[in-house]
């Protein structure tokens, strides 16, 4: 089937991953294929743990069971050099940019660079103003971390994870509280670093319509299980209720409005508890 | 009854637990240090912020505790007309123990809170996982270099504390109160042992040094990565770090001084 | 980093104020000074009693420091103590037959030694012994003579 065809040219394999935090399961038996130059998105509401996920890929997190596998590795069987050489081959772009507070725009994209090389100040400059002028903001370069506005800080992140040319880049909500300008350069830069540099690229968001935009492929998830994957089309006309819901963005639905609760009526006429 | 047992047992398992996280988290931070040699940048730069910026703090409360010190003394001292031996009750009060004890005190309500802001809000804001991400082990580039800076500039500043005290207990003791100036230094240079007094002074800071920031970092390390939690987080340095201090200086104090 | 050249200099700064301060400290306050050139000679001295005497105790003549107290101990046969003191170099023509008392400095203030010299063309020299002593006064002692003496005069 096609299955055999997508887990041999994929760049991260998920099989039968669980994971809870502490009472909560998080995910339970998830396995998923993220394949090599494409764009795979993670979809799902929030607080399914879709940045859990994230960790969990790039070893951050231990799974209680089943094994992410990317470029060949168990990502969680690795030596922590092995897994530190695995992690400067992977990009990951955090929801808040998670820039170096005390640096200015320059020297936190050139930070990578000069943790992991040896090259020459002059070839780092080089380099670091390519990767500025990538996502537009070589003018920038002196700026702190704080005079950045929310989408200037994620591009900025963003010519960071880049930076060591990287393999694969793992997004985490990145057009989370953005303006329409900013969403729409930020679509656009995915797209083109995809493009340009054969990134694989995976992204966790549940902007419904600007992940659908870009994905090649897409993964619904909810409650630790995978509801529904495909491609963006075939999620659109998907037969399940519950991604039509996710999709459409209906207020009721197979996830219903109302946090579980007895009936309205028998609340109301008990008084005199508090609870 | 059993709920009070109940909590209690959580408590303390809770409380091992977290000093067996902070033994370990000490343990990667030490083994960072040798990483720093190559990179005394690193140090520099924290150097900067531990020390430098505690500087002022620590050199006008010695100046003012030297000086109530010379006050207090010369009217019990003069009492029992031992006015001479002022500058001994003021060097070793402030070597052996003010010097090293408020000097710390100030350091970790000065620069260890800080710390922990520091670290804690870097945790906040994903930047220590940002970091473990591009391969960056946050420990050995971000703890260990503070925790170097820490230790280097204890002693230094308990010293100066101790160095302008003194200044300060002789400026009001002979300066305003007529104590004789040569006997002031004489009798201070009699009784002052270099061994007794100054270098246990020095270890006394060497270790309150060590404990006040390994808990600084170590609470901003593993803080609840939220403004609340990392507020909560500086609290604890600070209250943490007197106890420590105080309850170290105590038995330091009998280690060294006890067998007299 | 564009300040980093001011913030070295601070950095600087501070390092070597720190260690001015630990050295004034071991220099100027402690004793550490008096070590430094301790050229100079041991004497000793027999005493009934030494009281409060202790090492490093001063040892001074006419009120002037000239040495201090390098050890203390008990000799079992004589049941005498022994005070071995180190004279500084410069002070090399001490009389052999001088004096040694032990003296305190004010009511409550440390005990001392105090050289009186006497008159002989002899000096002390290296290992010399001081024959003339006079015992530390304990205190305690003499307010129980004192007491009990005005408890009689009483009577």
């Amino acid at each position: 089937m096609g299955d055999s065809f997508r887990s041999q040219n994929s760049l991260v394999a998920v099989r039968g991953l669980s994971f809870s935090r502490g009472e909560n399961k998080i995910f339970s038996d998830v396995s998923m294929d993220f394949e090599r130059g494409k764009i795979t998105a993670i979809m799902g509401p929030s607080g399914t743990g879709k940045t859990t996920l994230l960790k969990l890929i790039g070893g951050q997190l231990q799974p209680a069971q089943g094994t992410v596998t990317v470029d060949g590795s168990n990502v969680h069987r690795l030596r922590r050099s092995q897994l530190f050489n695995l992690r400067k081959r992977i990009g990951m772009l955090f929801q808040s940019g998670a820039l170096l507070m005390d640096m200015n725009v320059f020297d936190n994209v050139a930070f990578p660079l000069r943790e992991h090389t040896q090259l020459p100040e002059s070839m780092i400059r080089s380099l670091v103003l390519m990767k500025l002028q990538a996502v537009g903001l070589r003018g920038a370069r002196n700026l702190m971390p704080n005079e950045l506005s929310g989408g200037m800080a994620r591009r900025v992140a963003l010519a960071r994870a880049i930076a060591l040319d990287p393999m694969m880049i793992m997004y985490d909500e990145p057009f989370t509280g953005q303006d329409p300008i900013s969403k729409g350069v930020l679509v656009h830069l995915i797209k083109s670093l995809n493009i340009t540099l054969g990134l694989t690229t995976i992204i966790v968001s549940h902007d419904v319509h600007e992940t659908s935009a870009i994905a090649d492929y897409i993964y619904v998830v909810s409650d630790g299980k995978v509801m529904g994957e495909g491609t963006p089309s075939e999620i659109q006309h998907s037969s399940s209720e519950w991604v039509q819901q996710f999709m459409d963005g209906t207020a009721d639905g197979p996830v219903h409005f109302h946090y579980p609760a007895r009936e309205l009526q028998d609340d109301l006429m008990s008084s005199g508890k508090r609870y | 009854m059993m709920e009070f047992f109940q909590t209690l047992g959580r408590n303390t398992r809770s409380s091992f637990t977290k000093l067996g996280r902070a033994t370990f988290f000490l343990l990667h931070t030490l083994t960072g240090i040798i990483g720093l040699l190559p990179r005394p940048r690193l140090l520099i730069n924290q150097l900067y912020s531990v020390g430098v910026l505690s500087f002022l703090i620590i050199s006008i409360s010695g100046l003012f505790v030297g000086m109530v010190l010379g006050l207090q003394g010369y009217y019990i001292l003069s009492d029992f007309g031992a006015e001479e031996t002022l500058g001994v009750m003021v060097a070793a009060s402030l070597v052996r123990e003010l010097g090293p004890v408020v000097a710390a005190l100030l350091f970790a309500g000065r620069a260890g809170s800080a710390l922990t802001a520091e670290i804690g809000l870097m945790k906040a804001t994903e930047q220590l996982s940002g970091m473990e991400m591009m391969a960056v082990d946050p420990i050995k580039r971000i703890i260990s270099p503070r925790f170097l800076a820490g230790l280097i500039s204890m002693p230094l500043l308990a010293g100066l504390f101790s160095a302008i005290g003194i200044l300060g207990g002789q400026l009001v003791g002979s300066g305003l109160l007529g104590v004789d100036d040569g006997a002031y230094w004489s009798q201070m240079h009699a009784k002052i042992d270099f061994y007794d007094d100054i270098v246990n002074g020095c270890i006394k800071s060497l270790v309150f040094g060590f404990v006040a920031t390994w808990i600084a970092l170590f609470e901003g390390y593993d803080a609840i990565p939220t403004s609340e939690g990392v507020s909560r987080a500086t609290t604890r340095t600070v209250v943490n770090s007197a106890f420590s201090i105080l309850g170290l200086d105590f038995i330091l104090t009998a280690l060294m001084f006890g067998d007299d | 980093m564009q300040h980093s050249s001011t913030q070295d200099t601070l950095v600087g700064l501070f390092v070597a104020a720190g260690i001015a301060g630990l050295f004034f400290l071991a220099l100027h306050v402690s004793n550490l000074g008096s070590f430094v050139e301790q050229e100079g000679y041991t004497i000793t001295a027999r005493f009934e009693n030494s009281g409060g005497l202790k090492i490093k105790s001063p040892v001074s003549a006419a009120g002037v420091k000239i040495g201090q107290v390098s050890d203390i101990s008990f000799d079992l046969k004589t049941y005498e103590s022994i005070v071995k003191m180190r004279i500084n170099a410069q002070y090399n023509s001490i009389p052999d037959d001088t004096t040694a008392s032990i003296f305190t400095a004010g009511l409550l203030g440390e005990q001392y030694v105090s050289l009186e010299p006497g008159g002989s063309n002899e000096y002390l020299k290296e290992n010399s012994t001081i024959e003339i002593t006079q015992s530390a006064i304990i205190l305690e002692k003499a307010i129980g003579q004192f007491l009990f003496k005005s408890a009689e005069e009483k009577k």
